[in-house]
C-alpha cells in the first residue's frame, strides 16, 4: 500500500511555483549582466559595467538614504509597537481586546496607497496638522512636512507597525506568565521585572519584529515616491524610473540584485548580532 | 520612598497614556481621511466650510476607479483560490511527508516574504517578455499567487497542527480509503484554515500595488494602481471618499474574520496560560 497518498499530486504545483518564482529571479539576475541599449527594450551583450556604475555617487547616495530610512523606521516602529503588543496581550476584557486587535490589524490590509494617500492630507501645507497648528497661532506659516525624510519615516512607521506588534505580540504571549509572577513574589517591582525578565524572554519577538520592519520598509515604493516627491528617493523609486522613464531595465535589474544583496547582509547581521542574545531563551 | 501600590497606580496610567497616544497615531489617518471626504470644496482644507456626500458620487462613477474594482476582483478571485489549492496541498505534504528538496520548495515558496515587491514584480515583468507572454491578466495573477503564497502555507500549516490525527486513523481503521479520509475527514475539519487562508490571500492581493504597478498595463491595471494614478495627478477628495469607502470595507472584513475565526489564533498571538 501506498505510505504517502497524494504525495506526488500534491507536490507539483507548489514545484511548478517554485520553478516559476525562480525562473522570475533569474531572468533579474541575468538582465543585471546585460548591457544597456538605448531606445531599444532589448538588452544587449553581457557585461559586469551595470555593477561598476553603482558606485556612482548618484546610485550610492540612494542606497545610504534607503539604508537609513529603513533603520530609523525599523527602530521607531520597534519603540512605538511595544507598549502597543504589549497591551494586546495583557489585556483582559475580551471586547477591549478586540476592539484593539481590529485597530491594529486593519490598516496591514489597507495598502500602501490609502494609507499613503491619508498621510499626504495629513502632513500636507493645507493638510490637519499644518491647519491645526495655524489656527492654534503655534506657528506663523506650514512647516514643511511633505517631501522630507522625517515626514517619510513617519508614513513608514505607520505601514510597518501593524506587522511589528503581531510578531512581538505573538513573542510576548508564549512567555510563561509564571516567571514575572515568580520574579514579583521574590519582591521585584514592576519595572525591574519587565526589564530582567519579560524584555530578555521577548528579543526573539523583537528581532523577528525589527528584521521584517527592515524588509517590508525596504520593499515601500508609493510612501517614499508620493510622500517623498522625489526628494527622498529609494532604492525602489530609482527601480521603477529607469525601468519606465528610461527603459534602462538592465540597470534596474542590478539595483534590485544589489538590494537584495544588501538586505540579506543587513539581515543576516541583525541574526549574528542576537545569538547571543537568544542564549537567554534557554534557560 | 514612595509607597508601592502608589507607584504601581502611576506606572500603570503612564502605560495606559501611551497606549492611547499610540492608538491615536494608529488611527489618525483614517480619522483625517474622513473628515476630508466630506468636504465640499474641491481643494484640502481643515476645517471644511461646507460639507457634502458628492465626492462619494464622483469616486462610484470615475471610469478608472471602477475598472480598476473590477479587474481587481478578477485578478484576487483566481489568485487567491489558485493560492489556496496550491497552498493547501503543499502544506498538508510538509505536514505529513519527508520527500526530496521538501525545505528547498518551501523555502522558495517563503522567501517573497522577505523579497521586496518591485524586485518580484520586474522579474515577472521580464520573465513574461522573455516567454512572450502578453501583459494580460494572466501574469498579474501569475505574480500574485507567488506573493500571497506564504500567507496560505502559514495559515494552513497552523491548522494542521491542531489538527488531531485519530480522527482520521478512526475513519482508515474502518476501512475507507485516503481519498475518502481526505474530502470527509481531514477537509471538514481544516475548513476554518482554509477559509481564514483565503480571505487572508483575497485581501492581501485586492490591496497589493508595487509589484502590480509593474505587471499590469492600463487594461489591467488594479484598484491601488487606478488610485496611485489618480493621486498622482488630481488634488479633489474623490480619493479620500474612496479611501472612506475602502476603510469602512476593509475594517468590516476583518472584524468579520476576528468574530468568526479568531484572528488572533490564525496570527499566533492568542496568550497561553
Amino acid at each position: 500500500m501506498n505510505q504517502q497518498p497524494f504525495l506526488r499530486i500534491f507536490t507539483a504545483p507548489a514545484t511548478l511555483c517554485a520553478v516559476g518564482f525562480i525562473a522570475a529571479m533569474v531572468a533579474v539576475l541575468q538582465y543585471s549582466l546585460r548591457a544597456y541599449v538605448p531606445g531599444s527594450l532589448d538588452p544587449g551583450g553581457f557585461t559586469l559595467a551595470n555593477f561598476a556604475d553603482l558606485l556612482k555617487p548618484l546610485y550610492a547616495r540612494v542606497f545610504l538614504d534607503t539604508v537609513v530610512v529603513c533603520a530609523m523606521t525599523a527602530v521607531v516602529t520597534l519603540i512605538v509597537g511595544y507598549p502597543l503588543a504589549y497591551a494586546l496581550v495583557r489585556v483582559e476584557q475580551p471586547i477591549l481586546r478586540s476592539i484593539l486587535l481590529v485597530i491594529v490589524v486593519t490598516p496591514l490590509f489597507l495598502g500602501e496607497v490609502v494609507r499613503t494617500y491619508a498621510w499626504i492630507i495629513v502632513l500636507g501645507n493645507n493638510g490637519f496638522i499644518n491647519s491645526l497648528l495655524l489656527s492654534l497661532g503655534l506657528i506663523g506659516k506650514p512647516l514643511q512636512l511633505m517631501f522630507t525624510p522625517f515626514g517619510v519615516v513617519v508614513a513608514l512607521v505607520h505601514v510597518t507597525l501593524p506587522v511589528m506588534v503581531i510578531m512581538l505580540a505573538a513573542g510576548l504571549s508564549h512567555i510563561d506568565r509564571d516567571y514575572s509572577r515568580a520574579a514579583e513574589s521574590l519582591g521585584a517591582g514592576p519595572i525591574r521585572v519587565f526589564l530582567t525578565v519579560t524584555l530578555p524572554l521577548s528579543l526573539p519577538g523583537v528581532v523577528a519584529g525589527t528584521t521584517t520592519a527592515f524588509a517590508w520598509t525596504f520593499s515601500a515604493f508609493a510612501t517614499p515616491q508620493l510622500i517623498g516627491g522625489g526628494r527622498v528617493n529609494m532604492i525602489s523609486n530609482l527601480v521603477y524610473q529607469l525601468g519606465f522613464s528610461s527603459f534602462n531595465f538592465p540597470f534596474a535589474a542590478t539595483l534590485c540584485v544589489a538590494g537584495l544583496a544588501l538586505t540579506a547582509l543587513v539581515l543576516g547581521l541583525l541574526q549574528l548580532a542576537s545569538r547571543p542574545l537568544r542564549k537567554i531563551e534557554v534557560h | 520612598m514612595i509607597p508601592r501600590s502608589t507607584y504601581q497606580k502611576v506606572l500603570g496610567w503612564v502605560g495606559l497614556l501611551a497606549v492611547l497616544v499610540i492608538v491615536a497615531f494608529l488611527v489618525l489617518p483614517a480619522a483625517v481621511v474622513t473628515i476630508a471626504a466630506f468636504n465640499d470644496k474641491p481643494i484640502l482644507s481643515f476645517p471644511p466650510q461646507t460639507w457634502s456626500w458628492r465626492w462619494f458620487g464622483r469616486a462610484l462613477a470615475y471610469e478608472d476607479f471602477r475598472q480598476g474594482f473590477f479587474n481587481g476582483l478578477i485578478v484576487t478571485a483566481w489568485s487567491s483560490t489558485i493560492a489556496l489549492c496550491v497552498g493547501g496541498m503543499f502544506a498538508f505534504v510538509i505536514d505529513r511527508y519527508k520527500f526530496p528538496l521538501k525545505s528547498a520548495i518551501e523555502g522558495i515558496l517563503i522567501s517573497p516574504l522577505v523579497i521586496p515587491h518591485f524586485t518580484v514584480g520586474l522579474g515577472f515583468l521580464i520573465l513574461a517578455a522573455q516567454v512572450g507572454l502578453s501583459r494580460g491578466f494572466a501574469v498579474v495573477v501569475i505574480c500574485h499567487v507567488i506573493l500571497v503564497l506564504p500567507f496560505v502555507l502559514r495559515s494552513v500549516y497552523v491548522s494542521l497542527r491542531n489538527l488531531d490525527q485519530s480522527y482520521e486513523h478512526a475513519a482508515a481503521s474502518l476501512g475507507a480509503g485516503p481519498l475518502r479520509v481526505l474530502t470527509t475527514v481531514t477537509l471538514p475539519l481544516l475548513l476554518p484554515g482554509l477559509v481564514s487562508g483565503w480571505l487572508f490571500a483575497a485581501i492581501l492581493s485586492f490591496n497589493e500595488f508595487t509589484a502590480s504597478l509593474f505587471v499590469t498595463s492600463q487594461r489591467t491595471q488594479t484598484l491601488p494602481v487606478a488610485m496611485y494614478n489618480y493621486v498622482r495627478e488630481f488634488a479633489d477628495p474623490s480619493m479620500a471618499a474612496l479611501s472612506v469607502m475602502y476603510i469602512v470595507g476593509t475594517a468590516a472584513l476583518i472584524a468579520f474574520a476576528n468574530a468568526f475565526l479568531g484572528l488572533g489564533k490564525v496570527l499566533n498571538i492568542e496568550q497561553s496560560h
